[in-house]
């Protein structure tokens, strides 16, 4: 009877782009977790001993743990002992130059959008690629490092500067935090790892591309960054993967420090593989992500723009311990067909004066359900402490579902927590209003979408900001007829 | 002949709302349709636009020689068919002035024009600003969101004079407005009257027609056009009220 919602409840295919294999040697060891496994994979990174006693640590404890039930998500038992957890491509030890990448490895990331050929790129974005396990290369090392900067992978981190990574890693996430951390921590293969010395402003974005390629693996990667007093940094992650039947997990860590007038701001655009319009196949997206405003005047902001993954479960969270310090969280988390997110934040306020603000846009289409879930937390000395927080949802068709969780606990008297929530639907209204004047019904649900992510959208880098407006839209074929 | 609607029967949820209606509009021509509450006013308009829950059971209407009821509200858009809000809705985060930009280039590429880039578009908009006496700043704000009822209007009106219909439906514009509001509106109206485009009035209330004096008044009652005539209709209809006609069309219904 009603054309329009016709158009919204269709869901024909999405064009995942990015669901393509590489055909390259990888090497990988047998399926299972155990301290073999363990063994196995400090040893094929070449790790001090430190290292693995610290991986056998985290994975003695995770084995005491039960997986988390509490999130607003359902899928089938996931089978640990089913994954590959180290798949890396094959290609010669200790590049020196990126000329001496493989080059499948950098027809991939060409086709991926990601030239990491330094004299190609116009902008000024350094990345560092990760496939499946490991890292393959990093670009503007060298110019980077004039100035200070170190930008690597955390393996070669754990090599070359021991001391940062001992004296940092676990420290905003220790191993005991929740369940995927302790896995994380355990079998974790690569990842990134920034350090912006004392009063540096970094003068490029620092990004990592992840890529999940190897069949029935897991990815599980650690990124630890650390900006010094009075320093700035802007980071940037991407990640996609092929289209399979079977899902894949990926879990990692991300931790963020911020020392005294520090600012990080941390942006992502997440299109893991979403699985098909049947709901089979697609990421598991387990994170744990979290800074801390270690210094007074500190800042950290994340700006994430969620459209894959089957599930997503992740708060990236700021823990405001000096006076002063600010924690910004820009959100929209896009799901379709059967995707399922359960995503937000969380806002601690220990030191005085500190300030957050949450703004959480989800959009729900298909038969998918979006979960915002978030919590904001005063301590007793967190005096004058103030939280705005603003989530909002939009539902494309009546087969899909919103849900907000927020939980505000205040110990402190001076504090001012303002919390907002709408749901809305597309209206009929809305879709016949741009239509009467001309602009058709796919037109005007991506125009009616982008205003709604504006205000996040408007929080990410120039470059970034126009490739998560295009993605948005790509997910959205065929939410409207 | 622009609009031709011939034995127009149309439902919502399988009832009948209008039940014969027969009217003629030329180019130029200023048609009022007044009528009680319920006799079917915004149904005509939202079948006109196309509106999908109206289902049209009987009857043909011809548009600029094309068959309206087989093009899609988009197309009918483009071809010329605009039509004003009774309540405009609001899109929150979408400005005003890029929803009319994109309004107006898809009607060019309807009509195999290029679209016009952002300087042309400003100057266009500049020039209609100063017709419809709208305000800059009400433009870059997001679409109707935190207008006052009298901007939503005037909005209407302001994408009426940059899309440039050939047929202009106003449904209640005079709605909710106060008595400046409506003379400023009202003065949009009749700068954007000319011979080429059409205009059909939609209203409950004579007092538009003292600003916008209508070729032709019609009274719709019940879902049928029982009277018709010259603007001196709306006048009598203001003096005796709509019982007048209505208790006629009642009494010749049941003789």
């Amino acid at each position: 009877m009603n054309e329009d919602l016709d158009m919204l409840e269709q869901s024909a295919l999405n064009d995942y782009k990015y669901g393509f294999v590489t055909n390259i040697d990888t090497d990988t060891i047998p399926k299972g977790l155990n301290e073999g496994v363990i063994t196995l994979i400090s040893k094929k990174k070449n790790e001090p001993d430190w290292m693995l006693a610290w991986r056998l640590k985290a994975y003695a404890y995770w084995l005491k743990l039960e997986e988390p039930n509490w999130a607003n998500i359902k899928h089938p038992p996931i089978s640990y002992q089913d994954i590959i957890y180290y798949a890396a491509p094959k290609q010669k030890e200790q590049l020196s130059s990126l000329d001496e990448v493989d080059p499948e490895l950098l027809k991939t990331f060409e086709k991926l959008g990601i030239s990491l050929n330094e004299q190609k790129r116009l902008t000024g974005v350094a990345v560092d690629v990760v496939m499946d396990s490991v890292s393959i290369a990093t670009s503007f090392k060298e110019q980077l490092s004039e100035i200070g900067v170190i930008f690597c992978s955390i393996s070669e981190a754990i090599q070359k500067h021991p001391e940062l990574v001992k004296k940092y890693l676990g420290s905003v996430v220790p191993m005991t935090d929740n369940y995927f951390a302790a896995l994380n921590a355990a079998v974790f293969t690569d990842g990134s790892f920034c350090y912006i010395p004392k009063g540096v402003r970094c003068p490029m974005e620092l990004s990592t591309y992840f890529r999940i390629n190897a069949e029935n693996s897991g990815q599980f990667e650690r990124t630890l960054i650390i900006a010094e007093e009075g320093s700035y940094m802007s980071y940037l992650e991407g990640c996609t993967a092929p289209m399979r039947d079977e899902n894949q997990l990926h879990a990692a860590v991300v931790e963020l420090i911020a020392m005294e007038k520090a600012e990080i701001k941390y942006s992502t655009v997440q299109n893991w593989y979403p699985g098909d319009k049947e709901g089979n196949g697609g990421i598991y997206n387990f994170v744990t992500k979290r800074g801390i405003c270690q210094g007074d005047y500190a800042k950290i902001s994340w700006t994430q723009v969620e459209t894959g993954s089957a599930i997503t479960w992740k708060y990236p969270s700021v823990i405001l311990k000096g006076d002063y310090s600010i924690g910004e969280f820009y959100s929209v988390a896009f799901t379709n067909h059967h995707q399922q997110a359960d995503t937000g934040t969380k806002m601690i306020h220990l030191g005085k004066h500190t300030r957050s603000r949450i703004v959480a846009k989800g959009i729900s289409a298909g038969q998918s359900q979006n979960s915002y879930r978030g919590l904001v937390r005063t301590a007793k000395g967190a005096i004058n402490a103030r939280n705005y927080s603003q989530c909002d949802s939009l539902l494309l068709g009546d087969k899909c579902g919103a849900h907000t969780f927020p939980y505000i606990e205040v110990k402190n008297k001076t504090a001012i927590i303002e919390h907002e929530a709408t749901t809305s639907k597309i209206g009929e209204d809305q879709l016949f209003y741009c239509r009467q004047r001309g602009i058709d019904g796919e037109a005007a649900v991506a125009l009616i979408v982008n205003g709604f992510a504006k205000e996040v959208m408007n929080q990410l880098p120039m470059e970034f900001a126009i490739e998560a407006q295009k993605l948005l839209a790509i997910s959205m074929e065929g939410s409207v007829g | 002949m622009m609009l031709s609607i011939k034995n127009i029967h149309a439902n919502i949820e399988g009832k009948a709302i209008l039940k014969g209606i027969n009217l003629d509009i030329k180019a130029g021509e200023v048609h009022a349709i007044m009528g009680p509450n319920g006799s079917g006013k915004s149904t005509l308009a939202a079948v006109l636009a196309g509106r999908e829950e109206y289902e049209v059971t009987e009857g043909t209407i011809s548009f600029l020689d094309k068959n309206l009821l087989d093009l899609s509200i988009e197309d009918r858009a483009r071809a010329g068919l605009f039509l004003a809000f009774q309540y405009p809705v609001e899109i929150p985060g979408v400005s005003t002035t890029n929803f009319i930009k994109a309004a107006v280039n898809e009607k060019r590429k309807y009509n195999g024009q290029e679209p016009l880039d952002a300087l042309a578009f400003l100057k266009v908009m500049k020039e209609k600003m100063a017709m419809v006496e709208i305000d800059q700043s009400l433009l870059s704000r997001s679409i109707n969101e935190g207008f006052s009822g009298g901007e939503k209007k005037r909005n209407e009106i302001f994408q009426m004079a940059m899309l440039e219909p050939k047929l202009a439906i106003l449904d209640e514009t005079d709605s909710g407005l106060d008595i400046d509001a409506l003379r400023i509106v009202a003065n949009g109206i009749n700068q954007l009257r000319n011979e080429h485009r059409a205009i059909l009035l939609i209203t409950h209330y004579q007092r538009l027609l003292d600003y916008i004096q209508p070729d032709y008044v019609h009274v719709l009652y019940n879902g049928r056009i029982v009277k018709s005539g010259s603007k001196e209709l709306a006048l009598e209809l203001e003096e005796k009220g709509y019982d007048f006609i209505t208790d006629e069309t009642d009494l010749t219904a049941k003789a």
